[in-house]
């Protein structure tokens, strides 16, 4: 046979090459994940136990622990969504339901995509001045969840409009022609129709304040403190907080203490793995697609 | 006659609750212009002050930065080619093994095993940055630091950093910038429609000349906004590189310690204070006109997409 036969499968070397380098690249991106989290859980994970995820670090008690940094993410996570969810909520509904495509639309999309693809650094030094100076919040709770509401707003939003485009437009007619008016078809038929789009939003959204470092360090500052009573939960608010992230910036940089650090690493990778398989198992379960079916 | 008006309070009552409803909607919508406009105004007037005070072209070329010292000086020049050659290089070194990581995904795995890569990717989009960074200085900046010994070993003009250097910073860099570009590359790739690459192999061409010379290339303009995505991400980053990247003012060579807009921002703005402070404000107005002008490129390779 010869072996230049149009039915013989001809092998370029070129093409092995590009074999290897696609496999390579791939296998890179993956190993590195799992190095990542291999490091982080061998220099971690003697560190995390109970005293350190429920005390505070204290020299007079000798403690090492991190619970004021997890009330603190807590409660910024909490004041960021309890405000930023109903607007950005709003604002998808304005765009879907209401708006007229126009000059506020494009003005209103451009915006929101602006500010997306605002870094969060940026976000902090604004923060700081705005919320920080102008209005005195100064180091604050408060000054660093006002901040991270504007970061999320474009994901909530985003998520929700998402939603809400694939609930079929004869929904809307149905209860319009029921005699509903737009509020009523909106708060009863397309909201909770568009709600898996919107928890998505609002757990991405947590999961992205989880990680924020740049724009907290400015405005929520660093304090580790624990609240002892009810009303002084309240109060932090007003307070300087380091979250989790701020903590680990911290320890392995002043203070070099950088079992801490990894400590504070593992208990971050966790809550970042449960948020992603969080929002995955709510992608499958509510899949948006299969109400316009 | 009663029933009759009392529809018409109905209504009324209906009206008033839609144009309540209509409103708040809007000012919802609104508040994110509100947001870009105030975020913008502030950034320039805080930003601009300095500018007059040191004078733009020995703020902006300027070379010394020694903004304590007397006589201080606020020379940036560095720090802003830090921020462009750091970026350029993550770009030069992260965009390729992206690439192939999305032909990967679409193009050479099978099912099976694209369904372990692509959450794999998606789990490291979702790492929180300092724990790159962290794990770059524990890792990264020691192994720097040996090569550092093994080049300069006998140099008298050579500052040693201990490895918190340049190359670290893009490393770095290259490394988080993977799943913006692998995300949005695969869904470009994956968007090309399967009669091109039929019409490929039937005329001959192998499975890898079919990806690189016919699928890739119909994919360009989706893969471009991936890129510009990266280079955002790249030039916006600071926790993790203010740790791995070191803390002077220097040229960005690899093995120099260096200073980006961002980590310049991140280390200094916490005690500056008087003119210092007010430069450091030039510095995030530097990094803004940056980053705005990456999203209107972005806008426009969107917008030119969309026309395609």
């Amino acid at each position: 046979m010869d072996s230049r036969s149009l039915t013989n499968k001809q092998s370029r070397p070129g093409d092995v090459l590009l074999y290897a380098i696609v496999y390579i690249c791939a296998g890179f991106s993956v190993l590195l994940l799992v190095g990542i989290i291999a490091y982080v859980l061998y220099k971690g994970v003697g560190a995390v136990n109970l005293s350190f995820l429920t005390s505070v670090t204290s020299v007079l008690k000798g403690t090492v622990g991190i619970a004021g940094n997890i009330v603190n993410t807590l409660l910024i996570i909490f004041i960021s969504m309890i405000i930023a969810t109903p607007i950005s909520i709003g604002a998808a509904v304005y765009l879907n339901e209401y708006a007229k495509p126009g000059k506020l639309v494009t003005l209103i999309e451009f915006a929101t995509e602006i500010l997306s693809g605002i870094p969060s650094i940026i976000f902090g030094l604004f923060g700081m001045m705005f919320f920080g100076q102008t209005l005195g919040l100064g180091y604050s709770l408060i000054t660093g969840s006002l901040t991270l509401i504007l970061m999320v707003l474009p994901l909530i939003t985003r998520n929700t409009q998402a939603a809400l485009k694939v609930v079929p437009d004869s929904y809307r007619q149905g209860s319009v022609g029921l005699g509903a008016g737009k509020w009523h078809t909106i708060r009863t038929i397309l909201l909770p129709c568009a709600m898996p789009g919107i928890i998505t939003g609002v757990i991405l959204a947590i999961g992205r304040i989880v990680g924020e470092s740049a724009a907290l360090l400015f405005t929520a500052g660093s304090a580790k403190t624990l609240p002892k009573t009810l009303g002084a939960l309240f109060g932090k608010i007003f307070d300087s907080g380091g979250t989790l992230t701020i903590q680990l910036y911290l320890s392995a940089t002043s203070e070099g203490d950088f079992e801490t650090a990894f400590g504070i690493a593992v208990v971050l990778l966790i809550i970042v793995f449960l948020i992603n398989l969080g929002t995955k198992r709510l992608a499958a379960r509510f899949d948006v697609r299969r109400i316009a079916k | 006659m009663g029933s009759i008006t009392k529809t018409n309070g109905a209504v009324n009552a209906q009206k008033v609750t839609e144009f309540i409803a209509k409103t708040v909607f809007t000012v919802c919508a609104v508040l994110a212009i509100f947001a870009v406009a105030s975020m913008t105004v502030y950034m320039f007037a805080k930003g601009t002050p300095a500018f007059q005070k040191v004078g733009v072209a020995e703020l902006l070329f300027g070379t010394v930065w020694k903004p304590t010292a007397d006589p201080s000086s606020y020379g940036i020049f560095y720090i802003i080619l830090s921020s462009i050659v750091g970026t350029a290089c993550s770009i030069a070194i992260g965009v390729p093994i992206a690439l192939m990581t999305a032909v990967f995904l679409t193009e050479v795995a099978d099912k099976k095993i694209s369904a372990i890569v692509y959450p794999a990717v998606e789990l490291l989009a979702a790492i929180p940055s300092v724990i790159y960074g962290l794990i770059g200085l524990m890792v990264l900046n020691p192994a720097m630091y040996k090569l550092e010994k093994l080049i300069f070993a006998g140099s008298k003009t050579h500052q040693f950093t201990g490895g918190s250097n340049m190359l670290s910073a893009i490393i770095v860099l290259a490394i988080m910038i993977l799943p913006t570009v692998i995300n949005v590359s695969a869904s470009s790739i994956r968007s090309v429609p399967k009669e091109l690459r039929a019409a490929s192999l039937a005329m001959g061409a192998t499975k890898m000349q079919t990806i690189f010379k016919v699928t890739v290339p119909t994919a360009k303009n989706g893969i471009m906004v991936g890129v510009v995505l990266g280079i955002g991400r790249a030039l916006g980053e600071a926790m993790a590189i203010n740790m791995v990247a070191g803390g002077s003012v220097n040229i960005p060579l690899p093995f120099n310690s260096v200073r980006f807009l961002t980590t310049q921002l991140v280390s200094e703005m916490g005690y500056a204070e008087g003119t210092h402070r007010q430069v450091l404000f030039s510095v995030g107005l530097v990094l803004y006109i940056f980053i705005m002008l990456i999203n209107l490129a972005l806008m426009q390779i969107k917008k030119r997409n969309e026309e395609q």
